[in-house]
């Protein structure tokens, strides 16, 4: 009897060691201590990887403990973590009023110091990028990966078979919308259910009818910012595209963390998607005769007739960040800031970046982007990232996390047709200051 | 002697039921888990917080937010409809089979088994599957070329409050119709056996018999779904996120958005409050249903 109990308690231990070995992976030598980084799962994911794995290996006694998320849930999760005094080591970011909010409550580390130390680290980075881990003129955030802009992506074979090009102007893309139509593919793709996927709309049209001071306003909080003409004119030329049948059938239940949004292009559902940098990496995985066929086309955003905005001017994400938290023990940090400094942006590491079809945030790549095969998309990508009069990180992200959310629950409202620009313009301005 | 000592001693266990103490463990739990986050959460409702920083006492003022915002309205009319429907649906079904898997022939058992599937399965592994099936341009329809299923189903605001309704309905059946079957063998065949020699047809047994012994399953299987419609969150979260817009967004679900997307702790907490409040009324109202005997067994006399 006892001896039956003893050999389930063992059976069960074993299973439990077994199942634990299968979670974890790279070396076992991750102890308590060690500092812990959350990254996203996606395009960047096995990019992270590689880059910890080699980390992990010449430096055993600082082994880093890395986890993966998807967008949506991580953005939630970190949140109520470092609010529970949980977070990890290295809290990726996106810069903005986010990074500001975690700075107020004081949960992250001040790097100005390490970075004045360490200036090796600081020169490695396009300046323009950099700026967006900033807050008060002290640095709490590293660039961590690649360079993201949204941009214009299209399927060639889909305006082969209409006959037609990518639309230089809002009057042009407008007029695209029916020839698609009757040839039995949707205009636009679009992950509506995420709902970020409707801002980057929204994001272009306001600085291509406005200019960048719009939405600068409504960031320093100006009273009444929403009244801006440009937001209206944006809002209604929304709704005239969804109105007019602009995007797939179903586009507010699909979720941008499934892929599906991309799925639709390349399946030839869908003929066109504004979409981020980031994708592009995601089809080059999933579809590699699209991307590399020659069958995948980008452009950047159409101008408005009488628009102020440079059309040279992108939104999107400068890059992703790392922060280190402040409520890590002193050998984390300490661990966290070498990695900074040593383990991070590696010659190996930029070519992983690129090879997975990736702009790296670093300077002096020119050479290694003619060499690769994507050389196209990344030269692309990296001459509007660096030629940009403006380059504006998404909008949930800049703004506090409680204008950002009311921001893309009202535009939601939009993209369905149950509010109007008016009621959106009225109710955003009752947030500004929250 | 020692006989007559132990009868006794036990008939008095009996008359007055077993020792308070076991019942320690249990009352420590939900005094630790339970009632102190409920008072902290009421505390929380009359402070603003935005989960990272100070908390700020703010009066009433998160109350009048959540209480004026037509949003936590729709949210509770979602609630209400969601309740509604998934009764309609879930307790007829879930009744039939259950009375339907009580006999004994194998082949019922092994439908039983069939029927119970879909309870083992997560929440969340139940939404993606289905959320995979609906969708209108690689799910089920275009997959099998069949337009009547190639709908926009969740997609939809007249339509995905229905749709939710059927998948929860998927997946809790089943356990309804579990207790359904536990609680028809529990009545004894000699009152069916009286009643055919009574000459009482297998119609008239079912409403005559059958409904009336199965009040008090009634009962915990209905106070069961209209309560747990108040939790229904995961499931919906996954398949919706409570849109589009605000059509499938109820109050769990409100509550969670306000918490943990829009950083209002305060708001979240008054809203789960309401949530508390009304799980309570509605636990009570379905208890009286049942009288004062409800706990007396249903086997005397039979």
């Amino acid at each position: 009897m006892f001896n039956r109990k003893l050999r389930s308690t063992a059976l069960a231990a074993a299973l439990t060691l077994s199942l634990a070995a299968c979670g974890s992976s790279g070396p076992a030598n991750v102890s308590a201590d060690s500092p812990s980084m959350w990254a996203l799962t996606g395009g960047n994911q096995a990019n992270f990887q590689a880059s910890v794995d080699a980390w992990n290996k010449s430096h055993t006694d600082q082994s880093i403990k890395l986890d993966f998320f998807a967008n949506d849930a991580y953005k939630t999760k970190v949140r109520t973590a470092i609010g529970a005094g949980e977070g990890p080591t290295f809290i990726y970011g996106w810069g903005g009023g986010v990074l500001k909010s975690y700075v107020d409550a004081g949960q992250i580390e001040d790097l100005t110091d390490f970075i004045a130390e360490n200036p090796e680290v600081k020169d490695r980075y396009l300046p323009s990028i950099i700026k967006n881990g900033q807050v008060d003129g002290k640095i709490y955030a590293l660039p961590n990966n690649n360079v993201q802009p949204v941009v214009l992506y299209y399927n060639k074979d889909l305006f082969d078979k209409i006959g037609a090009q990518p639309p230089k102007t809002w009057d042009e893309l407008m007029a695209l919308v029916p020839k698609f139509k009757e040839a039995g593919v949707a205009p636009f793709s679009l992950g509506g259910q995420s709902k970020w996927p409707d801002l980057m709309w929204l994001e272009y049209l306001v600085d291509r009818i406005g200019g960048p001071d719009v939405f600068n306003n409504i960031a320093a909080n100006k009273p009444d910012a929403w009244s801006d003409p440009a937001v209206l004119e944006s809002l209604t030329k929304i709704q005239d595209l969804v109105n007019a049948g602009g995007f797939i059938n179903g586009f507010s239940s699909i979720a941008a963390d499934s892929n599906a949004d991309q799925a639709l292009l390349y399946t030839g559902k869908a003929a066109m998607v504004l979409h981020g940098g980031w994708i592009y990496q995601g089809m080059k995985k999933d579809a590699p005769d699209f991307t590399r066929g020659g069958k995948l086309g980008f452009t950047t955003f159409p101008t408005v007739e009488g628009g102020k905005g440079d059309p040279a001017n992108i939104v999107g994400n400068p890059s992703n960040f790392w922060s280190v938290s402040s409520k890590a023990t002193d050998s984390q940090k300490a661990a966290a800031l070498e990695y900074i400094k040593k383990g991070m942006f590696t010659d190996a590491d930029t070519q992983t970046l690129i090879d997975s079809g990736a702009v790296p945030v670093v300077t002096g790549i020119e050479s290694k982007l003619d060499a690769s095969p994507d050389k196209e998309f990344l030269n692309f990508a990296y001459g509007l990232a660096k030629d940009a009069p403006n380059f504006q990180l998404s909008w949930d992200q800049a703004l506090s996390p409680a204008q950002g959310d009311a921001m893309l629950a009202n535009l939601d409202q939009i993209f369905l047709n149950k509010i109007t620009p008016e009621q959106f313009v009225a109710t955003m301005n009752a947030t500004i200051g929250k | 002697m020692a006989v007559s000592v132990t009868t006794r001693a036990s008939r008095r266990t009996l008359e007055r039921g077993p020792s308070g103490w076991l019942a320690a463990p249990a009352l420590v739990f939900f005094l630790l888990f339970a009632i102190i986050p409920l008072f902290g959460v009421l505390f929380l409702s009359f402070t603003r917080w935005d989960g990272l920083g100070e908390i700020t006492l703010d009066g009433l003022s998160s109350w009048t937010t959540v209480l004026t915002d037509p949003i936590t309205g729709n949210a509770l009319l979602v609630t209400a409809k969601i309740m509604f429907f998934s009764f309609i649906v879930q307790a007829p079904i879930s009744l039939l089979l259950g009375v339907f898997t009580a006999a004994g022939q194998k082949y019922r058992a092994a439908l039983a088994v069939l029927y119970f599937v879909p309870l083992l399965l997560s929440s969340a592994a139940v939404a993606i599957a289905f959320k995979a099936l609906l969708d209108p341009n690689f799910g089920l329809g275009p997959g099998l070329g069949l337009p009547l299923l190639t709908q926009d189903w969740l997609g939809n605001s007249d339509l995905v409050l229905f749709v939710v309704v059927f998948v929860i309905a998927w997946q809790f059946v089943p356990f309804h119709t579990l207790i359904y079957q536990g609680g028809v063998r529990q009545i004894p065949t000699s009152l069916y056996e009286a009643a055919q020699i009574d000459g009482a047809g297998r119609i008239q047994q079912f409403f005559s018999i059958t409904l009336p012994q199965l009040k008090y399953t009634i009962i915990t299987s209905s106070t069961l779904m209209v309560v747990g419609s108040l939790a229904y969150f995961d499931l919906i979260f996954v398949l919706t996120a409570g849109g589009p817009g605000y059509a499938t967004r109820l109050l769990p679900l409100h509550m969670y958005l306000t918490g943990f997307k829009a950083n209002d702790m305060g708001a979240a907490s008054a809203l789960g409050v309401i949530l508390v409040v009304i799980g309570l009324v509605l636990a009570l109202l379905l208890q009286r249903l049942g009288g004062k005997n409800r706990n007396d067994s249903q086997l005397e006399g039979a």
